[in-house]
C-alpha cells in the first residue's frame, strides 16, 4: 500500500509542472504570510506518516526563504514574486532511516505557472524509482484534464454568448461573475454551511448578481439607447469596480475551498483527480440540460428567437425584456458554477481568478462564433484541450494560455465568423 | 492631516513622467478610437513592446540610445501591422478582443521563464537607461526641487507630449485626418468616394501604436526597470479612463485626462492615508485604501461613459459611437 501511494506521489511529481491540479496534500498551516506567493508541500514517508523538522530552502537571485516541516509534515515558504526557484531539501535534517526516493532531484528548480501557490513534492522511500510517465499516457491524462477545463470554460462562455446574442453586449465583467461564484462558495463554506447548501447558495448569488446587473444597469442603458461600444466600456468599468470590491473584502491571498486537495485516482487508463472528474461530469450534465432547454422548450425557442432578431421576436409576441432577464440570471448562475469548478481546477480562490480566464472565455466564444451557443461550447472545449495539450508537446507551462489566444487570432484570419458562426454576423 | 503634503504630492503627479507616459498612450488611443473609431484594448501591449524593444536592444545588442529608440518604434509598427491585418476588415468588437488578447500574449511571452536571458521573465530588465541619462545637458544641482536626472526626464517626457500633440493636431486637420474622421462616421460613404479605408485604418493603428511605444519608454526610463506586471490589461483600462475623462476626439483631452486621473488618484490616496493615520477612519486599512482607489476608477469609468461620454473637453458630435 505504501509503495503504491509513494509511486502515485512520484507519478504526480512528473506531472506536477504541467498540472496545477496535482496537489495531493491538505492545506498547509498559515505561516510566512507577508508574501502573496508561496511554495509549499507535504513531507510524508513511504508509509504516509508525516516527517517533521526537515529544513527546506528556496532561492532565487538574492532572495532566500527557509521553512521547517511541521508536525503534520507540511511546509510553506512565502516568496516575493512568481518565478523560478531553486528548492533544496536539507537531507541532513531527515530522520534516521528515511531517504529521498531514487531519482528525486535535490536541489531542483521549480517554476510558478499562473497560480500563487506552487506545490513541490518530495517522494521518500527505499528503492522506489521515479518512473517517467510515458508519452501516450501523459497525452491521455492531459486530454481528459483539458476536456474538464474546456467544459468549465464552456459554462462561463455559454452565458457570455447568450448575453451577446440577445443584447449585443460584449461583457468584460463576465470574469468577475466567475470570481463571485467561487468567492461566495468560499465565504459560505467558511460560515460552516454544509457543502451542498453553500454550492446552491453560491449559484443563487451568481444568478442574483446577473439579475441585479441587468435590472440596475443594462436595462436602463438599453432604454436610453446607449450604443454597444459605450456599453462595452461600461462593462470594463464594472469589471474593474467589482474586481476591487471583491479584493477589498476578500484580500489578495489565495484561499482553498473544502476538499480542494485530493490524490489522483485511476479511472480506466486515465489518472485524474476526483475533483476534475466531478467537474467534468457536472459541467457536461449542466450543458446537456441547457442544450435541451434551448432546443426543446418554449423559453429556449424564445431565447433563440431574440438572439436572432429582437425586433421580430418582440413583434411575434415574445417578451424580449423577460427573455433577456432570464438570460442574465442563467448566465450569472452558469458563470458562478464555472467559477466554483475553476477554483477546484486551479486550485484556489483569488480575487482575480475570473479575469485570468476572461480572455480564454472570449477565445472560446470567438472561436465558436460570437453569439452562437453551441459554438461557444465547441470553442471552449477546443480552447481547454488546446491549453492542456500544448504542455505535452513541449510548450512551457507558463505559456500555455498563449497558444489558445494565438489560435483565436489565427482562426479570425481565415474564418472570422468562427467555427459555427454565420457570415452575416461579422458585418 | 498634513495638507501641505497632500497638495504637494498631488501637484507632483501633475508633471510626473508617469503622467506624461499616460498622456502619450492616451493620445495614441485618441488617434485609434477618437478619430478613427478603432477599438484598441491592447495599448498596454504597445507600451510593453516599446519598453521591451528599447530595453532588449540596449541590453542584449548594446546599441546606442537612438538606434534602440528606432528599433522600439519599428517593433511597435510591426505589432500594429500584425494586429491590423486579421482584424481591420472585421466589426469593431473583434478588434477589441484581438488587441486585448495580443497585449496579453506579449505579457505572457516577456514573463515566461524560457526567455529569462533576454527578457528577465517576471523580474524584468534593469540598467538600460544609462545612454539616456548620458545625454543629460543639465549639470547636477536642484531644479525646482528635483535633481538633474528627474528634471531631465520630465523635460523630455513632456517635450515629447507637446511635440506629439502638435503632430496629431496637424495630422487631424490635414486632408488625411478628414478622411479618417469620415471613416469613423461612415465607412461605406468614404469607401464609395474611392478611398482605401483599410489602408487609412492601418496607418492610424500604426501611428497610435507608435505613440503607445513612446509612452512605454517614457514610462520605463525613470523607473530604470521594465517589469511585465506593469503592462497588464488594467493599464489599458486606466488609459481608457484618461481618454474618456478628457474627451476622446480631442488633442488636449487625453493629456488633461491623464493629469486629472493622476491628481485625483494621488489626492484620494493621501487623504485616505491621512484619515487612517489620524484615526478618523478605522474601518479601512492602508492596503484597502489602495484598493478603494481602483474601485473609484471603475465607477468613474462607468459614470463617465453613461453620463458624459464626450469627456470634459469633447464635443458630443464627435463621438465615435454617436
Amino acid at each position: 500500500m505504501g509503495a503504491i501511494a509513494a509511486s502515485i506521489l512520484a507519478l504526480l511529481l512528473v506531472a506536477a509542472p504541467a498540472s496545477q491540479a496535482a496537489t495531493p496534500s491538505p492545506t498547509p498551516p498559515p505561516s510566512n504570510q507577508q508574501f502573496q506567493n508561496s511554495i509549499s508541500g507535504f513531507l510524508r514517508d513511504d508509509a504516509r506518516a508525516p516527517i517533521e523538522g526537515v529544513k527546506i530552502t528556496a532561492k532565487s537571485g538574492d532572495f532566500t526563504g527557509t521553512a521547517t516541516s511541521g508536525a503534520n509534515g507540511s511546509w510553506r515558504i512565502g516568496v516575493p514574486t512568481q518565478g523560478t526557484y531553486e528548492v533544496e531539501l536539507d537531507e541532513s535534517t531527515l530522520p534516521e532511516g528515511i531517504k529521498l526516493a531514487e531519482g528525486q532531484a535535490n536541489p531542483r528548480n521549480v517554476t510558478f505557472s499562473q497560480t500563487s501557490n506552487l506545490s513541490v513534492i518530495f517522494a521518500f522511500g527505499k528503492g522506489i524509482v521515479v518512473q517517467e510517465q510515458n508519452f501516450a499516457q501523459n497525452l491521455l491524462n492531459r486530454l481528459v484534464a483539458g476536456l474538464s477545463f474546456g467544459l468549465l470554460l464552456a459554462l462561463a462562455s455559454v452565458g457570455l454568448s447568450l448575453i451577446f446574442g440577445t443584447t449585443g453586449l460584449t461583457n468584460f465583467a463576465h470574469g468577475e461573475m466567475v470570481t463571485l461564484g467561487a468567492v461566495a462558495m468560499f465565504g459560505l463554506s467558511a460560515m460552516n454551511l454544509p457543502f451542498w447548501l453553500a454550492g446552491l447558495l453560491a449559484l443563487l448569488i451568481g444568478g442574483l448578481f446577473g439579475y441585479v446587473q441587468d435590472a440596475g444597469l443594462w436595462k436602463p442603458l438599453r432604454g436610453r439607447g446607449t450604443g454597444l461600444v459605450p456599453m462595452m466600456i461600461v462593462s470594463i468599468g464594472l469589471a474593474l469596480a467589482v474586481r476591487y470590491v471583491i479584493q477589498f473584502n476578500f484580500g489578495g491571498a489565495t484561499q482553498q475551498l473544502p476538499f480542494a486537495q485530493s490524490p489522483e485516482i485511476q479511472v480506466g487508463p486515465v489518472s485524474i483527480s476526483p475533483n476534475n472528474l466531478w467537474s467534468l461530469i457536472i459541467s457536461a450534465i449542466v450543458i446537456g440540460l441547457l442544450g435541451l432547454v434551448l432546443l426543446k422548450t418554449r423559453l429556449g425557442k424564445a431565447t433563440r428567437a431574440v438572439a436572432d432578431n429582437p425586433a421580430l421576436a418582440a413583434a411575434s409576441g415574445i417578451d424580449v425584456d423577460s427573455v433577456i432577464r432570464i438570460v442574465w440570471i442563467s448566465g450569472g448562475m452558469l458563470a458562478s458554477l464555472g467559477g466554483i469548478l475553476w477554483a477546484y481546477y486551479r486550485p484556489g480562490v483569488t480575487f482575480d481568478m475570473g479575469s485570468q480566464i476572461l480572455l480564454l472565455i472570449f477565445a472560446g466564444v470567438t472561436l465558436g462564433g460570437l453569439g452562437t451557443v453551441f459554438g461557444a461550447l465547441v470553442g471552449s472545449i477546443i480552447v481547454g484541450i488546446f491549453v492542456e495539450l500544448t504542455t505535452v508537446f513541449g510548450l512551457a507551462a507558463d505559456l500555455k494560455y498563449v497558444g489558445a489566444l494565438f489560435i483565436m487570432i489565427i482562426v479570425l484570419l481565415f474564418r472570422p465568423q468562427g467555427i459555427l458562426g454565420r457570415r452575416e454576423r461579422v458585418g | 492631516m498634513d495638507y501641505g503634503f497632500v497638495f504637494s504630492s498631488a501637484a507632483g503627479e501633475l508633471f510626473s513622467p508617469t503622467t506624461a507616459a499616460y498622456a502619450l498612450a492616451a493620445l495614441g488611443l485618441a488617434v485609434h478610437f477618437g478619430y478613427s473609431g478603432l477599438l484598441n484594448f491592447g495599448q498596454a501591449g504597445f507600451m510593453a513592446v516599446g519598453a521591451y524593444g528599447f530595453a532588449i536592444s540596449t541590453l542584449s545588442f548594446g546599441v546606442p540610445f537612438f538606434v534602440a529608440l528606432l528599433i522600439s518604434i519599428l517593433c511597435s509598427s510591426l505589432f500594429a501591422l500584425l494586429l491590423g491585418i486579421p482584424t481591420l476588415r472585421l466589426r469593431a468588437d473583434y478588434l477589441a478582443i484581438v488587441t486585448i488578447a495580443a497585449a496579453e500574449i506579449v505579457r505572457y511571452i516577456v514573463t515566461t521563464n524560457q526567455l529569462t536571458k533576454v527578457t528577465g521573465s517576471a523580474n524584468g530588465l534593469a540598467a538600460f537607461e544609462g545612454g539616456f541619462y548620458a545625454m543629460n545637458p543639465f549639470p547636477e544641482g536642484s531644479y525646482m526641487g528635483m535633481n538633474n536626472r528627474d528634471f531631465f526626464i520630465r523635460v523630455i517626457g513632456w517635450g515629447l507630449v507637446v511635440v506629439c500633440c502638435v503632430i496629431v493636431w496637424l495630422l487631424m486637420r490635414s486632408p488625411w485626418g478628414r478622411v479618417l474622421k469620415g471613416i469613423r462616421e461612415d465607412e461605406n460613404a468614404v469607401r464609395s468616394l474611392g478611398k482605401n479605408v483599410y489602408a487609412y485604418k492601418m496607418q492610424a493603428l500604426i501611428i497610435g501604436g507608435v505613440l503607445g511605444a513612446l509612452a512605454g519608454m517614457v514610462f520605463t526610463l525613470p523607473r530604470g526597470a521594465v517589469q511585465p506586471a506593469n503592462y497588464g490589461t488594467e493599464l489599458t483600462f486606466f488609459l481608457w479612463t484618461c481618454l474618456l475623462l478628457g474627451g476622446m476626439a480631442t488633442v488636449l483631452g487625453p493629456v488633461i485626462g491623464a493629469m486629472i486621473f493622476w491628481v485625483v488618484l494621488s489626492l484620494t490616496q493621501s487623504v485616505l492615508y491621512g484619515l487612517i493615520e489620524s484615526g478618523a477612519v478605522t474601518w479601512l486599512t492602508t492596503v484597502q485604501a489602495g484598493q478603494l482607489r481602483y474601485i473609484l476608477v471603475g465607477v468613474a469609468l462607468m459614470l463617465l461613459m453613461i453620463f458624459r461620454p464626450q469627456g470634459v473637453f469633447g464635443n458630443k458630435k464627435e463621438l465615435a459611437f454617436a
